[in-house]
């Protein structure tokens, strides 16, 4: 009886032990895809700096990679990925964050009930059919609408982004809301307070830092889409002197043309000096992101 | 309860590594199949012709993949695929790095492709000269009254510079030179098709076999993009496709080869759209 008392205990330890080295490995194996994506972005990008300047690739203003000679400039792509984002920002954060207050705050059950799992969606159409809707349905009405010569343009693909990087803003912005504490709300509205000045001067800069965030990582989002892109902005290698010119974003030019690309070329090697631009522009995203977050839960006296 | 749980999981994990082991063993034992890989002009003629050549030697496993030209003739070089399809020539330096790495590259044409000038259906023009075609797309011409037509900006549809159909027209049309960068540029040819059918006053180029009839194909130096005058190799845009293999192709890559250039091969070249070689 004690004996297999005895058994049984070492049966759940040695289960204990499984458990934790089974989830540790898990835990620690995307460091490694980390690691792994670093060490092979540098690799395969480093060689391109060899043969032209980072300043003339990073600022030169064509991107002709298979003209001889090449000429590989990627300042077009960088303006139009920045152009294109700051449209979407401009379309995602105003619904994105009017929708979280809407919920959050002003709708009644029902309401909340409907419009939450239709932004969850929202964010669950592959980006693709995003794209596909953007080229046939929307790129074809701004032509018609505006009287442009194409709807292929930075505008539609803004306008498709920011629809696409709403929800993200939304549901993030929406968390934000929801870690205020209900002690702030009360304390403003026992003081006298309605609720429009509750919401403008007290709930909105309590949450204030967790919006930006949400708003700088539905950026992150709109920066690294690229399918969307790669149907609806054109993909014109030019500096975009208007909205309504066709431009080719980073995200996009990597997708066409490394399906293209000769292994080990020059080509190859600058599309994955694209991707390291990419990786630097994320991360960088990333971390503001991050930074902000922790001041606002400082802030709120809810610890690191 | 719990002891039960562990069981199970211990079960799961066994039967999960010995499935993973299984799979692994089987794929190396199994009859290696012939691994076709490169452009996406040729892919779907391949494609075809795999199905039809497999429902006749069932013990024939063919894999056709795409990836494009380039992808291909690289898979060529490092031995990854036995068929690498192009819809460009095997460039001087790819050849310079198959002989590097042992590789003795045997070239097969199995079609001919005439690229077609297209614009919308509602556009007035009806033929250009080629260099016309190249002043349009060097951004030299730049409204449709230049060319007769109606006035309008003229929004040119290029490809992605690395596309073969891009290396195909730059050679055949461009003359090397570059396109004008503000040029919208597709990733496929359904996709310049679709923006050129969408476009009012777009121009565009693609493969014959992507011909609709929502898009008009302009003559070209004074020759349609038709079956005959390609095959004739009269019509000014038109470029072979080809097959690559390591050396002479033996066994069912040879016979797999053998039929797509055989009467009912060519047949299925035809019905894609493409331009047989049988003369």
């Amino acid at each position: 009886m004690s004996a297999m008392k005895i058994q049984r205990k070492a049966l759940v330890t040695l289960k204990e032990g499984a458990y934790k080295w089974l989830f540790a490995t898990l835990a620690f194996a995307s460091l490694v895809f980390l690691v792994g994506i670093v060490f092979t972005l540098l690799t395969e990008s480093l060689p391109v700096f060899s043969k032209i300047r980072p300043t003339s690739f990073l600022f030169g203003p064509f991107w002709y990679p298979t003209a001889d000679p090449p000429e590989m400039g990627i300042w077009p792509l960088i303006t139009a990925s920045f152009a294109v984002t700051a449209g979407a920002m401009v379309v995602c954060v105003p619904i994105g964050v009017g929708t979280a207050l809407f919920i959050h705050e002003l709708a009644g059950r029902r309401q909340r009930a409907f419009l939450k799992p239709v932004i969850e969606i929202l964010a669950g159409i592959p980006s693709i059919v995003y794209g596909f809707f953007g080229m046939v349905v929307v790129a074809p009405i701004l032509q018609d609408l505006l009287g442009i010569p194409t709807g292929l343009c930075a505008f539609t693909a803004s306008l498709v982004l920011g629809i696409m990087a709403t929800p993200t803003v939304a549901s993030l912005a929406e968390d934000a809301l929801s870690f205020v504490p209900r002690s702030f709300r009360e304390a403003s509205l026992a003081l006298g307070a309605n609720r429009w000045q509750t919401l403008t001067r007290v709930v909105m800069p309590a949450a204030g830092s967790g919006i930006s965030t949400a708003v700088i990582l539905g950026m992150g989002r709109a920066v690294g889409e690229t399918m969307t892109v790669l149907m609806v902005a054109g993909g014109a290698a030019m500096v975009p002197k208007s909205l309504f010119d066709p431009v080719r974003p980073m995200t996009s030019t990597i997708a066409a043309e490394m399906g293209e690309a000769v292994m080990g070329s020059l080509h190859y090697n600058a599309l994955f000096a694209i991707g390291l631009m990419l990786f630097l522009i994320t991360l960088g995203v990333n971390i503001i992101a991050e930074i902000i977050s922790r001041r606002f839960r400082l802030k709120l006296g809810l610890g690191r | 309860m719990g002891k039960r749980s562990f069981t199970t999981m211990t079960m799961f994990i066994l039967l999960a590594v010995m499935t993973l082991t299984a799979h692994a063993v089987s794929a190396v034992a199994a009859d290696r199949a012939i691994i076709v890989k490169g452009s996406t002009t040729v892919l779907p003629v391949i494609q075809v012709a795999a199905e039809i050549f497999m429902d006749k030697n069932p013990e024939a496993n063919i894999s056709v993949q795409g990836g494009g030209s380039g992808v291909g003739i690289a898979s060529l070089l490092d031995k990854t695929t036995d068929i690498a399809t192009s819809s460009r020539k095997i460039k001087p330096e790819e050849i310079e790095k198959a002989k590097a790495s042992g590789i003795n590259v045997n070239e097969i044409p199995i079609a001919i492709d005439g690229i077609a000038v297209i614009v919308h259906p509602v556009n007035t023009v009806k033929a250009m000269t080629r260099t016309q075609i190249r002043e349009i797309y060097t951004g030299k011409i730049t409204d449709w009254s230049q060319l007769g037509g109606r006035k309008g900006k003229i929004v040119v549809v290029t490809r992605d510079t690395s596309s073969g159909t891009f290396e195909a027209f730059e050679a055949l049309a461009l003359n090397k030179e570059k396109v004008r960068p503000d040029a919208l540029s597709s990733a496929s040819n359904q996709a310049v098709a679709q923006t050129v059918a969408q476009t009012p006053g777009a121009v565009g180029y693609v493969g014959h076999g992507y011909l609709t009839p929502r898009v008009k194909a302009v003559a070209v130096d004074g020759v349609q993009c038709t079956k005959q005058a390609i095959q004739s190799e009269k019509y000014p845009l038109s470029r072979y496709l080809y097959v690559y293999t390591n050396g002479r192709p033996s066994g069912d890559v040879q016979r797999f080869i053998n039929f797509i250039l055989s009467k009912e091969g060519q047949r299925l070249v035809e019905e894609e759209g493409f331009v047989d070689i049988l003369k």
